[in-house]
């Protein structure tokens, strides 16, 4: 895969039409864009057939929202990279797309040049926090797990807090690279471990936080 | 009825209704337990606080079971009694009773509990946790007496067929009845629900009316786009809380909500983008307060000279400390450059967080923008 950003080839799945279209045009100049669907059940076979790099994909649609199209490309494809990218959603929500496999997740406020960064990240097999999901890992993380099933994964070390304190302050890679003097590829793997974790971790606090942010 | 059951278990350290039980069973032994109660209310001590009160155990209460018994079996051999018929069917219906209405369940009743070890385990578990099971054991017991009763008094052919009677009738009845009061439950649950949805549906409503309309109206008369994005951020933020947010769970006001709300008036006021991001959280109070009052004059320092159009608020509250970071990406400043004295960042920052035992850390540079740290430990209370 190369990371010359014309060569990337990006497909779109939001049961939004204005707003495919819309991210659509914005993508246009930077990426090929292979397609675009509305529901689960087309945009896995859509997927599956056109073979894109990255699939940005909604986290909230009838039928299983993101999560069952990741499950469903991964189980037949699982080098296809999947974005998260969604409006304001629950916690839960978020953390469920992230286990079920996507490298990042930004909310639809995102800039235009932002996304075509996050895109690339993503590509690249990097993972891609946005503020929010920082504060959602620290706070799903926060504290010492009573019983750690494996520490490995149930825990986050310090330095993996303190990239994703400042990430949640609103700061992007390079900045955090700066501010703690390290390189960006060691940030990007700091967050990348984090991922790993996330989506691995059987941490009971995960379920249980989760929960108790839900609605009703 | 003077006292005297009461007094004396007391002393004893039982439950009175396990005395009170058995100068009624001695009662019926000839009489005994009314004498016996007259002469300890003539002899007893009038209430003299100072007698220790003892736990009531059931250890205590089986004693005067086992006394009242012994008592029993004394006085039927001398021959004040009333009969077997009478007296044992009696005894029996009273430590029905006892198991029933004594006060055994006292949370960790170590003799009880021992008791109950004696029992296989699963048993034990049960009658040691379950009243319920206690009141079907008295309730046999009682049963058990007034069937005896009957019994012995060649009674129980009219009972069994009082018996019968009832249950055809109450048979009889329940398939008069049993479908249409059946139905009438439904139907009032159903009522019920859809006045729970109807309520929802009025609530949801009157939200919507006064948050998400007002922002659609205001965003029609938006003058510049950098507004329009303001208010559709800020109703944004409004709406996720509303519909995700971590609700307290009293009416508490939490600190959380409280920087989101600022954030929102910022935003308002100055059509910049505030991004608000919460770990943790913990119910306001003065000191948080003023925390809070510290960020948002550090977001509206940002809002107004750093340019940024967008402030990102970072709020983590862990055991220890309460931490705030605002952040600018904008113009930025020579902090040595702005004298010591002056207006916003001394006074308002410094020494509100300084007053309540809190730190500021001002970190900024020119075309990094801005980055304001609100330090305050938490004090355990």
């Amino acid at each position: 895969m190369t990371s010359a950003t014309g060569h990337i080839s990006v497909f779109l799945v939001d049961d939004h039409t204005l707003f495919l279209a819309g991210v659509r045009s914005e993508l246009r100049d930077d990426f090929t864009i292979l397609g675009t669907a509305s529901d689960v059940g087309s945009a896995t076979q859509d997927i599956l057939r056109t073979g894109p790099d990255v699939v940005l994909v909604d986290v909230h649609m009838p039928g299983g929202g993101g999560a069952a199209v990741i499950a469903a490309v991964h189980k037949e494809r699982p080098g296809i990279n999947f974005l998260a990218l969604s409006v304001s959603d629950a916690p839960e929500d978020v953390i469920a797309i992230i286990r079920a496999g996507a490298r990042g997740y930004v909310t639809k406020s995102i800039s235009p040049a932002d996304l075509v960064d996050a895109i690339r990240r993503v590509n690249d097999g990097d993972a891609v926090f946005s503020p929010r999901l920082a504060g959602f890992v620290l706070d799903a993380f926060a504290g010492d797990s009573p019983r750690p099933v494996d520490p490995e994964l149930d825990l986050l070390t310090p330095r993996e807090k303190e990239v994703l304190r400042y990430i949640a302050r609103g700061y992007s890679y390079k900045d955090v690279a700066r501010e703690l003097v390290l390189s960006v590829k060691t940030i990007e793997s700091h967050v990348s471990a984090v991922l790993r974790k996330l989506q691995l971790s059987n941490r009971y606090e995960l379920s249980r936080w989760a929960s108790e942010r839900r609605l009703v | 009825m003077a006292g005297v059951a009461g007094g004396l278990a007391q002393r004893l350290g039982v439950d009175p209704v396990v005395m009170r039980l058995a100068f009624v069973v001695l009662a019926f032994a000839g009489g005994a337990g009314v004498l016996l109660y007259i002469l300890m209310w003539l002899l007893a001590p009038e209430n003299d606080d100072a007698a220790p009160t003892r736990p009531s155990g059931t250890q205590h209460a089986a004693g005067v079971g086992f006394i009242t018994a012994g008592a029993l079996l004394v006085l039927r051999a001398v021959g004040l009694w009333f009969g077997d018929a009478l007296v044992w069917p009696v005894a029996v219906a009273a430590f029905g009773s006892a198991v029933i209405y004594a006060r055994g369940d006292v949370p960790h009743d170590a003799p009880w509990s021992r008791l109950m070890a004696r029992f296989p385990s699963g048993l034990a578990e049960t009658l040691g946790r379950a009243s319920p099971l206690r009141l079907v054991a008295g309730a046999a017991l009682i049963a058990t007496s007034m069937a005896a009763f009957l019994a012995a008094n060649d009674a129980l052919a009219a009972a069994r067929n009082v018996f019968l009677a009832v249950a055809a009738a109450a048979t009889g009845l329940g398939l008069i009845a049993g479908p249409w009061a059946w139905r009438t439950g439904a139907q009032l649950a159903e009522e019920r629900r859809e006045r729970i949805r109807t309520s929802e549906r009025a609530e949801i409503a009157a939200h919507l009316h006064d948050s998400v309309l007002q922002t659609l109206a205001l965003i029609q008369r938006a003058g510049s786009p950098q507004e329009m994005v303001s208010l559709a951020h800020g109703q944004e933020r409004e709406l996720r809380a509303w519909l995700y947010g971590a609700r307290s769970r009293s009416d508490q006001a939490m600190l959380g909500a409280a920087v989101e709300s600022a954030a929102t008036r910022i935003e308002q006021r100055h059509h910049v983008v505030v991004d608000v991001v919460v770990v943790g959280d913990r119910p306001l109070d003065q000191r948080l307060e003023a925390l809070v009052s510290a960020a948002t004059e550090a977001m509206t320092n940002a809002a107004r000279h750093s340019g940024a159009t967008t402030i990102s608020v970072y709020v983590e509250t862990t055991e220890e400390a309460v931490t705030a970071y605002v952040r600018d990406s904008g113009s930025g400043f020579v902090i040595d450059a702005v004298p010591r004295d002056r207006g916003g960042i001394a006074h308002s920052m410094n020494d509100r967080m300084a007053r309540h035992g809190g730190t500021v850390a001002i970190a900024s540079a020119p075309e990094r923008g801005t980055d304001v740290e609100l330090h305050l430990p938490v004090k355990e209370r």
